[in-house]
């Protein structure tokens, strides 16, 4: 029987964030989800297999940090203490670079952040590991199936947008998930409705109600909508000259999102996965 | 019946990490190559030299008057979209002859976009024929190509630049076309350099960069920016989509995604480029786009229809003009 990769031993939970569309919302969804886990008191690892566009290290505002290597290999940044990034962001010397990679070199950029980055240790094992993946289903994806095949992770979070154009790609996603052996944890809605901040009316941007009608299509769980909220876009974009010393985690605490983000979250712990180790 | 995708080379096995690429000149003699089943192949000269099937795509790509790339580095931000409502204001011009191609393998959303899902390509002696939408729009995408709308394609990279290949190669475009419109994927990976290796010989006329105004969508831009001058791509001109949201109740504008580093035209200045224009959010540009109608037809009135049309008059003077300048000299 083959092993899964070692840095992985010290890992409890692994949750993958997928989507088959571009911008809807993967990164903030990866985002919230680790800020919402770390509020509850778990220790939270992130990696960031978008290699040609890197978004974490800016959503976590840790753009200008770099990864340390040690004799167990990488260290991932400290976003602040319990809460980790590794992303290709902080490998690339200028961030306005291309990264103009074919696939056998993302795979094996892939092979090796699962291979080489000290995620826990024996004494203070990791809690979760979220991976956000780049839109698709190309090298990327086939090489993370590849590094988790024997890994057993919890499953998939799969983010969507309302619109027919999305699910369409997100179904494609799906698809691929069953074939990979990914459990699907639920379908989130994101960007569904924007509250005007002048008069309070809802107006479905996006349409609304793809994401439901898609998990019921397909026997899924819901998890539910997140709205299109722009003092979040705003909290992410300011975080490093506009927040009085505050750190996003605290600031995250007072975001109208935080809720929402409780109750999906609230329906993944709900199911009770075992740990892996 | 759906044509038939090639492989792409005879290789043993699949390529080794850090291959440089069968094609390329370092093929057989790189170190990752020690030890690959497929250095013999890559050393000898079955596969390298000049593509034999550069001069046929050559041929097919030279009855085009103008190759248009719709590119940007983020995901959503409204490339096929942008890429539809371009084909459409185009085709609305008789005279033109126009051609959309979808290279979004994994996530081709321009058949619903254009109204045509559910179709199929026809194979012929001359190629693969396109769908047509419109008498002068014909649309070439592998959505066509696919057994069933939900069926995943879980492709490499080496197997995406064969259909790429095929796609500038075998479509059938017919006698003329004066504008292609080539939708992409999001990234700068595999599809990007395919579609620019196979076309530098006959040349594009520039790249259209779509980005939405905050600075994690610009972020990913300006990689595509960087990627469009390593790769000698002219760059016509940037396009902000996304850009504001008038509430259909109370008419307040808001920003729902904020330009918190000055958005897309403070890119442009920086970087010297074009700024085309803003678009600004229409909750009926989605929905026009579910259900592949063509929004300006839909909604004249509409301030969004005013700026995709004059995003597009202003991309025609850019490519149009360069011509006369080119002729002149």
């Amino acid at each position: 029987m083959e092993a899964p990769p070692k840095s992985l031993n010290h890992v409890k939970h692994i949750v993958l964030i997928l989507s088959g569309k571009g911008g809807v919302g993967k990164s903030s969804v990866t985002t919230q989800t680790a800020l919402t886990l770390h509020a509850q008191g778990y220790s939270v690892g992130v990696l960031d297999i978008d290699l040609t566009g890197p978004s974490l290290p800016r959503m976590f505002g840790v753009e200008e940090r770099q990864v340390h290597q040690s004799t167990n290999g990488w260290i991932p940044v400290q976003v602040c203490p319990k809460l980790y990034l590794m992303s290709l962001g902080f490998l690339i010397s200028n961030r306005n670079n291309s990264v103009v990679w074919r696939g056998p070199k993302k795979t094996a950029m892939i092979k090796q952040f699962l291979q080489d980055v000290c995620w826990g240790s024996e004494s203070e094992p990791l809690d979760y590991l979220l991976i956000d993946t780049p839109p698709g289903t190309s090298d990327e994806h086939i090489a993370i199936a590849e590094e988790l095949r024997w890994a057993n992770p919890d499953g998939a979070i799969i983010v969507t947008t309302p619109q027919q154009v999305s699910t369409a790609d997100v179904r494609k996603e799906i698809n691929f998930c069953n074939k990979v052996n990914f459990e699907v944890l639920g379908i989130v809605e994101n960007m569904s409705g924007f509250i005007c901040p002048y008069c309070a009316e809802c107006t479905n941007i996006f349409s609304s109600g793809g994401g439901k009608q898609l998990s019921e299509s397909l026997a899924l769980p819901y998890l539910g909508n997140i709205p299109i909220d722009p003092s979040f876009v705003e909290l992410i974009e300011l975080q490093d000259n506009n927040t009085k010393g505050k750190s996003l985690v605290e600031l995250y605490d007072k975001c109208s999102l935080k809720p929402i983000m409780n109750e999906i979250i609230g329906k993944i712990l709900q199911k009770n996965l075992p740990s892996r180790i | 019946m759906s044509p038939s995708i090639e492989p792409t080379q005879e290789l043993n096995a699949p390529e080794p990490e850090h291959c440089p690429g069968p094609e390329s000149d370092l093929a057989g003699k790189e170190d990752a190559c020690q030890g690959c089943p497929n250095q013999e192949i890559c050393s000898s000269n079955t596969v390298k030299g000049p593509d034999p099937d550069l001069p046929l795509i050559n041929a097919r790509l030279s009855q085009i008057d103008h190759k248009i790339l719709v590119l940007s580095g983020k995901g959503g931000v409204g490339k096929s979209t942008f890429t539809s409502m371009l084909s459409w204001a185009l085709a609305a011009d008789d005279s033109l002859e126009v051609g959309a191609m979808d290279l979004d393998i994994c996530g081709p959303s321009l058949p619903r976009m254009l109204g045509a899902e559910g179709e199929g390509v026809h194979q012929s002696n001359s190629g693969w024929s396109p769908v047509y939408v419109a008498d002068n729009l014909g649309l070439m995408s592998i959505g066509f190509m696919l057994p069933d709308p939900d069926s995943a394609i879980i492709w490499r990279g080496a197997k995406k630049n064969g259909l790429i290949k095929q796609f500038l190669k075998d479509v059938n475009w017919g006698e003329h076309l004066d504008y292609l419109v080539v939708d992409t994927p999001p990234g700068t990976s595999d599809e990007h350099l395919a579609v620019t290796t196979y076309m530098k010989e006959v040349g594009v006329d520039g790249a259209l960069i779509v980005t939405t105004p905050q600075e994690v969508a610009l972020l990913d831009v300006r990689k595509e920016i960087d990627f469009c001058r390593k790769a000698g791509i002219k760059i016509l001109g940037l396009v902000e989509n996304m850009s504001g949201f008038v509430c259909p109740n109370c008419k307040g504008q808001s920003q729902i995604f904020k330009p918190t580093t000055g958005g897309g035209e403070q890119l442009c200045k920086d970087l010297n480029l074009k700024f085309l224009g803003s678009v600004p959010l229409d909750p009926r540009i989605g929905a026009c786009c579910d259900h592949g109608r063509c929004f300006f037809d839909e909604y004249p009135d509409s301030p969004a229809t005013t700026a995709i049309l004059d995003v597009v008059d202003a991309l025609r003077d850019q490519v149009e003009l360069d011509m006369t300048k080119l002729t002149l000299e």
